[in-house]
């Protein structure tokens, strides 16, 4: 399906992985009783995390995704993954989403998908407000000739 | 076995999810944060559709003593709001705006795009390590 204003945009397969993504976080709730937040994951599968599950069981989850990935470009073909050029843009941009996410206790999936399905007030905060930072930031880039 | 198998699962689901629905291209994330460029509004279908399931288990889980394969829920209880949530909030955005990923997609980003990818990772777990011993 097209969206004739977004000849970009997948719609359709945006919100199929959508309930992926979330049907992944239910089976995570429902079954072992956690949050599916990838920065508290990570940081807990690594070692930098204080608290939290097993490390047996965030690496699990951590090394999950990318084996989904591969599983789905078996299955549908390669896609498409269009990092940034430059490798200044890569360092600045992971320090602030490493610090950003374990200061603000979560990410997209954490605060974004899990949070504020539950309703959460801290989390629907911390989503508007990452999304906010967001947005001003690519604006910012816009005006200022970077993109 | 069955904990991790189960957790296994959920990362691969959402690691599939997160590939089909084209959340692991980068510069595709930063197409819906650029408002004023060619807006792409495929994350906000992403955010609503995973939403729904989400949204059934919470409910369910009001009903639940607890979770199938362990003793009890562990869920974050934390309901004040402080300057850290807001901070890092913020600080999270202008990374993500900046380089249009997040930590799983960044995570994903290892196998599809290594090399990019893995300077990404490499900052992303200095930015984690940084908070753990800096910030008390």
């Amino acid at each position: 399906m097209i969206l004739l204003s977004f000849p970009d945009a997948m719609p359709v397969e945006g919100l199929i992985g959508g309930l992926m993504i979330g049907v992944a976080a239910a089976v995570m709730l429902l079954g072992l009783g956690r949050i599916a937040g990838v920065s508290g994951l990570a940081a807990r599968a690594i070692g930098l995390a204080g608290s939290g599950p097993p490390r047996g069981l965030a690496m699990a989850f951590i090394i999950g995704l990318p084996l989904g990935a591969l599983l789905v470009t078996l299955f549908f073909g390669p896609v498409e993954s269009r990092f940034a050029d430059n490798w200044v843009t890569l360092i600045i941009g992971g320090l602030l989403v490493g610090f950003g996410t374990r200061l603000g206790s979560g990410c997209t999936s954490g605060h974004g998908v899990c949070g504020m399905s539950r309703l959460s007030r801290r989390s629907i905060i911390a989503t508007s407000l990452f999304m906010t930072a967001g947005f001003a930031t690519v604006a910012f880039m816009r005006i200022a000739g970077l993109l | 076995m069955r904990q991790i198998a189960i957790a296994l699962l959920a990362g691969g689901l959402f690691g599939a999810g997160l590939t089909y629905s084209g959340m692991v291209d980068p510069a595709r994330v930063q197409g819906f944060l650029d408002l004023f460029g060619n807006w792409d509004p495929t994350l906000a279908f992403v955010m609503g559709g995973a939403m729904i399931p989400m949204a059934i288990a919470w409910a369910v889980q009001r009903r639940m003593k607890a979770p199938l394969a362990d003793a009890h829920f562990t869920l974050p209880g934390t309901t004040q709001l402080d300057a850290k949530l807001a901070i890092g909030g913020l600080l999270f955005g202008i990374g993500w705006g900046i380089s249009g990923l997040c930590p799983g997609p960044a995570v994903v980003g290892l196998v599809l795009n290594p090399w990019p990818a893995l300077i990404f990772v490499a900052a992303m777990v200095a930015g984690m390590a940084v908070e753990r011993f800096a910030v008390k």
